[in-house]
């Protein structure tokens, strides 16, 4: 049974200029000690799908509905008090920036402190021990000090160690990062997304890794899902995706990765156009108008989530061997897709 | 920090000097009532109005008159005599201090507890039916002026004049130390007259910082730890919404003073306020001038402390 469950998940906002549909239909699963990727562009809903998950999104103007189910009970249905004793303990959450996410007043180590004794009724002095613990874990360099620090005293991959401490001095079942490397320098990202590995094995926490970046995610993820306009568009175990893709959308992406082994002639090809508006989105399949391939009844109905084999679910109307085909030639064509 | 408060006093002396040079040039070359004449009296015959004007030294250039005040306030600390009944100007200012400093603290302390809860309340259901009603009367707050607010506050709740004979009403201020009850009822009027319009402009302002607030990342990550909504607006909220608040309240509390002035002329309140008032209508130059520098040393006072204090509300504040 997987760790954590996310059931036709739903989430739109109410605003002025009309209903955001930012989540449609999303189902997710996390198995424990397993790391899953979400990959999509800006709002394709991927932050939204896992802001969900621990309540940060029940604002007075949104609508929720599905089920995520945790522990075999649903968090989408569950009570502001007994969620809060969930987030932060049990599932735990890093954010993009990790400046704007520490709060400029309080000292790091407080911050820390304060993760700690809201769920767990220790004295101070422990406390602040785990907390610099916890920060000796993650790699930051004489934490007695740095405990004492402000985030404004600290670099930026240092601050997001500290988020990372905070996030796990309560050894939680799951962390969800959520773009936990865009805020930050490229060497310093891979020393975070290591970190982030090695705590994984190490406490054998789950990963929900949120990221548009298709490199974190050959890296480190066992499963990949693509999201765009709210909807998950293909859904396969990491080798899978990166060897056999069957959705136009996800090629566009491999194919907009720069590759430093790629011969100069062969160009960047970005995908044409822009994402959907989530608020009148098009009819039929989603991504129908920037799909290069589409065929007729793409505009008219929207495609169902189906498995191309077992284990790969694809969102598209194309036939599977149609699709095969289009990816071989693809990688004949551009090299780099190899 | 020591090298930057010995700076700021400085510059704060110079800025009182400054300060009173120019109420001096201001009285000289503005045309204003002989204060010689007045002193005088009605039948007074031209010599007598001589003799006086030689006596009080207002026949010399105004810039020795200046230098003359000055000697006497940088050696003796003395404030000059009044033009009008030759009492010390520093004394009549210092007896006057306490109805003063009684309305303005107590004026602080209502704005304050008016405007910041207000603003917070406001804050925490944007659009709703509170929210509206509290700002709608704030603005009302905010344009009635001091003088309309006191009089229609004596109008509805003041004993012996009011419709609702609640408080005490003008001129019923008595010194603390008379008695403490009737020094609090007498000044009920007066403050919340005072702090009417502050309290609405900082309940607005409170709302607005404390809706930007809790749209700020570390907001999020607040929730997401797991605390209380109630810990998130109060101590992670308003640590930061507040912070600006304090500031803009030193540089405001100036301001306090001045609609102290007019407080204390419609309620009667014998403060330094009304003792500047009177000292305008006399023409009378000494007064003016203890009474603009009063201010003016207080405001440049809470501003120092503000600056001060701000250092430790933001950590990132360093003074070099």
């Amino acid at each position: 049974m997987p760790l954590l469950e996310i059931e036709d998940l739903h989430v739109s906002f109410k605003t002025i200029d009309g209903v955001v549909r930012a989540v449609e239909g999303v189902s997710l699963s996390l198995d424990a000690r397993k790391t899953l990727g979400v990959v999509g562009e800006s709002g394709s809903g991927k932050s939204v799908t896992a802001q969900t998950i621990i309540g940060l999104t029940r604002f007075p103007n949104a609508t929720i509905t599905g089920r995520v189910m945790f522990d075999g009970r649903d968090l989408v249905s569950m009570d502001a008090d007994h969620l809060r004793a969930i987030r932060g303990a049990r599932i735990a959450m890093i954010f993009q920036d990790p400046l704007s996410s520490l709060h400029p007043f309080f000292k790091v180590g407080h911050q820390i402190v304060e993760a700690i004794r809201t769920h767990e009724d220790v004295p101070r002095d422990i406390a602040k021990r785990r907390t610099i613990e916890a920060l000796r874990s993650v790699g930051i360099p004489s934490p007695e000090e740095r405990f004492d620090s402000y985030p404004h005293e600290m670099s930026g991959g240092m601050r997001q160690r500290a988020m990372i401490a905070m996030a796990l001095a309560l050894r939680p079942d799951i962390l969800i990062a959520d773009e936990p490397t865009t805020a930050l320098d490229v060497t310093v990202q891979a020393q975070v997304l290591e970190l982030i590995q090695a705590l994984r094995d190490d406490f054998g926490t789950a990963v929900m890794l949120i990221t548009h970046d298709l490199g974190v995610v050959a890296e480190m993820c066992d499963d990949v899902a693509v999201m765009y306009a709210g909807r998950v568009l293909e859904q396969a175990p990491r080798e899978v995706l990166f060897d056999e893709p069957q959705h136009p959308y996800t090629w566009g992406l491999l194919q907009s990765i720069p590759r430093l082994d790629a011969p100069r002639t062969d160009r960047l090809s970005p995908i044409a156009g822009s994402p959907p508006s989530l608020i009148n989105p098009p009819h039929g399949c989603k991504f129908n108008p920037r799909c290069p391939y589409t065929p007729p009844e793409a505009l008219e109905t929207e495609p169902p989530l189906a498995p191309a084999e077992p284990g790969h679910l694809v969102r598209c109307h194309l036939p599977v061997e149609e699709r095969r085909r289009l990816w071989q030639s693809l990688r004949q064509e551009h090299p780099a897709l190899r | 920090m020591g090298a930057y408060i010995v700076r700021r006093v400085l510059w704060a002396i110079l800025l009182l000097l400054v300060v009173s040079f120019i109420t001096f040039v201001i009285f000289d070359v503005f045309p204003s009532a002989d204060p010689a004449a007045i002193r005088a009296g009605r039948n007074a015959t031209p010599a007598l109005v001589h003799q006086i004007r030689i006596n009080l030294g207002l026949n010399k250039p105004f810039y020795t008159q200046f230098w003359i005040y000055l000697k006497g306030l940088v050696e003796h600390f003395n404030l000059g005599y009044s033009y009008y009944n030759s009492e010390s100007v520093k004394s009549e200012i210092f007896s006057r201090l306490p109805a003063t400093i009684s309305l303005t603290i107590g004026g602080f302390i209502v704005w304050m507890l008016i405007g910041i809860p207000v603003g917070v309340v406001s804050a925490i259901r944007p659009r709703s039916i509170f929210d509206r009603v509290l700002m709608g009367g704030s603005l009302v707050a905010i344009s009635a002026p001091v003088y309309f607010l006191g009089l229609v506050s004596l109008f509805l709740f003041a004993k012996g004049t009011g419709q609702l004979q609640w408080f005490g009403a003008a001129g019923s201020y008595v010194p603390i130390s008379q008695n403490v009850g009737q020094w609090f009822n007498s000044l009920i009027l007066p403050w919340v007259t005072l702090a009417a319009a502050f309290a609405a402009f900082y309940a607005r302002m409170t709302r607005g910082n404390l809706i930007e607030t809790m749209n700020e990342d570390y907001i999020r990550t607040a929730r997401a730890k797991g605390l209380r909504e109630a810990k998130v607006i109060s101590k992670h909220g308003l640590r930061a919404a507040l912070t600006p608040i304090v500031t803009m309240a030193g540089m405001d509390i100036g301001l306090l003073l001045g609609g102290a002035i007019l407080t204390e002329i419609v309620f009667n309140v014998p403060g330094v306020g009304r003792y500047a008032y009177n000292a305008i209508t006399n023409s009378d130059l000494p007064a003016i001038q203890g009474t603009v520098l009063f201010g003016a040393f207080f405001i440049v006072f809470a501003n120092l402390v503000v600056d001060i204090l701000y250092a430790f509300l933001d950590p990132r504040v360093t003074y070099g």
